[in-house]
């Protein structure tokens, strides 16, 4: 009995909103990485552009919500989602067309186009705090929870309750179905595969006849479509504020550099190890502790490495190691 | 040329003239409040009371043989000490206030108090800063609060916990001058009765997730959680992800976190759980809430009567001191507050002046029943308060 509750409140604090939001990195990591792997260069606009598109998907869910429609049980947004993808579509478009086009054209090194990509990110960041503005922005509806602690301590009996909120579950499906679909695309289409070929060696790519230009647009496309999932889960988990998503950057850019920049499976090892690292490091074990010490050697600490204050910092920390030991990252992707 | 400039030079000097001439007949008060920041649902209902009290002394004909009041309002923020300086500071040089209400929250009142109000020797009436910090802050006498400091506060919560038979709860703070004063005049407070704090652990204001803070309060354990923060801010997020991980089901709330943010935010999730506000009985408050509905906003939100309180004392203390000047107006403040003295409440401004005029004594009552102890703020009565079906009441005084 005391180990099943040692497992439930593991599951409860540190288990099932690691998984979330593990899935919620890797969605954003995955962006950056095909970015890092085929336009060569770090995007340091992505939180933002993940903000646009969670912007655009909640003023679409606002406007339905405000005609009644609802999707039931399930939140309205994933309604709204189609309309964000291809809001942010538009942008991202609009930016490659007008900003970094130009770039590519000169044949500039990749650090120019990183600080280019910061230039990006202020306008980014500023046009979506103008538009729906600084605020928190609640758009959540529909059902709360899949299974409450209530419930189930009420079904189990348990002394400790887990509770899974129906936006943690949703993050979970959504990613791997997108991490399905972007997987079959990448190995399977004739597409795909001329995207990793251009990724491989730009040069042979253009001897064998792949168009630069289409490969490039369907870069920024499959980019826009997982920072609007991205963006729209982590909202819909958490809340949307712009601040926090451009605090987001931070973990984003750990988790592919752990997981091997330009490496999609990298990038998905990746946002999980940061997000366990982040939860597991800066949580209170001393319960858990509880259940499975014999009575005698129970702490009286609270068994927390670091303060929650300090999550952010985890990154940091992670991100060095492994740019110290083992610069490729986990996956061999290409070093920085 | 020069004749275009001599002439633009002259009017603008005729300008100037014109506009000293317009100020010596008026008296400007800074309303300073967090209209932006984690209390901005409360500011614009604390502001209109103010100025409610304000417009009342202009129709009684205003202060010092007809001069009138006007207020000009300018954004503290809360959170941000060096937006309030700068807010006060313009206040201060460019618009020529002569008294200040406010700021809101602690950390940005002391800071308009030392470089602002102290250096130019203006009168400051903060109507809800309560950090325990402020009655030893040097004053020279000029700054008051109708807010009791937070000593008190920490007194009473621990005192209405341990009358529910709660002896043990985990204490997390906004981390600023309001919560960890709060935070740490309550622990003593509660250990002294015999109560264990758990764990006492702060949170940051504004951001997405609150889950791994409420992790460790969890692990920690304790029959209630005491959320000293604010309810548009970490409070609430601290709240939900307690709610989300069933880590507490009672909450105990002080006065940052009551409002109706909360009740819009939780509803009856949160039932029984409780707290306490500033607020003492008043035998004629029913009459305030009467002209605040007149005025259009809402008087039973908190710190509203103070802030109506803090604007009449500023005014009628510039009456009875005879001078808008600060020190003189300040030396007023508590023997106006006081007994003994005719007793003056809210809309009865117009006898109070009357009163100073003919040299009568006055003990301010106002609508929040105002009793000023040294160093001048006040001296602490408190409602507590229930949430019950999803609403805040006030289920009694202490």
């Amino acid at each position: 009995m005391d180990i099943l509750n040692a497992l439930v409140v593991l599951a409860n604090f540190v288990l099932i909103p690691a998984i979330a939001y593990g899935a919620q990195l890797a969605l954003g990591a995955l962006g950056v990485t095909l970015i890092y792997g085929i336009l060569r260069f770090s995007n340091f606009a992505h939180g933002d552009t993940m903000a646009f598109g969670a912007m655009v998907t909640i003023l679409v869910t606002w406007a339905l919500q405000g005609w009644g429609v609802s999707l039931g049980p399930l939140p309205t947004a994933l309604l709204a989602l189609p309309f964000g993808i291809l809001g942010c579509m538009a942008l991202v478009l609009l930016t490659d067309r007008l900003v970094y086009r130009f770039y590519r054209a000169q044949r500039v090194k990749p650090v120019i186009l990183v600080i280019v990509s910061m230039g990006v990110m202020f306008v980014y960041n500023g046009v979506v705090r103008f538009v729906i503005g600084a605020d928190d922005q609640r758009f959540a509806d529909g059902e709360r929870f899949i299974i409450s602690v209530r419930d189930f301590k009420a079904l189990t009996g348990l002394e400790e309750g887990l509770g899974i909120r129906t936006t943690q579950g949703l993050t979970v499906v959504t990613a791997v179905i997108t991490v399905a679909l972007l997987f079959w695309f990448l190995n399977r289409t004739r597409t795909g595969k001329s995207m990793r070929a251009y990724s491989d060696n730009e040069d042979l790519a253009l001897l064998s006849g792949i168009n630069p230009e289409r490969v490039v647009m369907i870069t920024w496309l499959l980019v826009a479509t997982l920072a609007t999932i991205a963006g729209t889960l982590y909202g819909l988990d958490k809340t949307f504020k712009p601040f926090t998503y451009f605090q987001l950057l931070l973990p984003v850019f750990a988790s592919a550099i752990v997981g091997g920049l330009g490496s999609p499976v990298g990038a998905i090892a990746g946002g999980f190890v940061i997000a366990f690292s982040e939860v597991g490091i800066t949580y209170a074990w001393k319960k858990v502790a509880e259940y499975l010490l014999p009575e005698a050697w129970e702490p009286d600490s609270l068994l927390q490495l670091l303060g929650t204050d300090y999550k952010f910092a985890v990154s940091f920390v992670i991100l060095v190691i492994v740019l110290l030991i083992r610069p490729t990252g986990l996956f061999k992707g290409k070093s920085v | 040329m020069k004749k275009f400039l001599l002439a633009t030079a002259l009017t603008g000097l005729g300008a100037m003239t014109a506009q000293a001439a317009s100020h010596s007949e008026m008296v400007k008060v800074g309303i300073i409040l967090g209209f932006t920041g984690p209390l901005e649902t409360l500011a614009p209902a604390m502001a209109d009371s103010g100025e409610m009290a304000l417009a009342e002394v202009n129709e009684a004909g205003g202060i010092l043989d007809g001069m009138m009041a006007e207020a000009v309002r300018g954004d503290g923020t809360c959170a941000d000490a060096a937006a309030a300086t700068a807010a006060a500071e313009r206040l201060v040089t460019s618009d020529g206030v002569s008294a200040i209400l406010g700021a809101m929250c602690s950390g940005a009142t002391g800071a308009v108090l030392t470089n602002v109000s102290l250096p130019n020797g203006i009168l400051q009436i903060s109507p809800s800063a309560t950090s325990p910090g402020l009655s030893s802050i040097e004053d020279n006498g000029l700054f008051f609060r109708m807010a009791p400091s937070d000593a008190r506060q920490g007194e009473v919560m621990a005192e209405i916990i341990m009358e529910r038979g709660i002896d043990e709860v985990a204490v997390t703070y906004t981390n600023n001058d309001y919560g960890s004063g709060l935070a740490s005049s309550f622990q003593q407070a509660f250990e002294a009765a015999g109560g264990s704090v758990t764990l006492s652990a702060s949170h940051e204001d504004g951001k997405a997730d609150y889950s791994a803070e409420v992790g460790s309060l969890a692990s920690a354990g304790g029959d209630a959680l005491v959320v000293i923060g604010y309810v548009d801010q970490g409070g609430s997020g601290v709240i939900q992800a307690a709610l989300d991980t069933g880590a507490f089901e009672t909450f105990v709330l002080p006065d940052g976190m009551i409002g109706t943010a909360l009740e819009n935010n939780f509803g009856s999730d949160i039932d029984g759980s409780f707290g306490q506000n500033p607020s003492v009985e008043n035998e004629r408050g029913d009459e305030f809430l009467a002209m605040a509905e007149a005025a259009g906003f809402d008087g039973t939100s908190v710190y509203a009567k103070e802030a109506y309180d803090s604007m009449a004392l500023i005014l009628l203390s510039m009456a009875a001191a005879g001078s808008t000047n600060g020190a003189d107006a300040a030396a007023k403040v508590m023997e106006l507050a006081n007994a003994p003295g005719e007793k003056i409440y809210a809309g009865e401004l117009a006898k109070a002046i009357e009163l100073i005029a003919a040299g009568t004594d006055i003990d301010y009552v106002g609508a929040s029943s105002v009793e000023l102890i040294e160093p001048g703020e006040a001296s602490g009565g408190y409602a507590e308060m229930e949430m019950k079906n999803g609403k805040l009441e006030a289920i009694g005084y202490r």
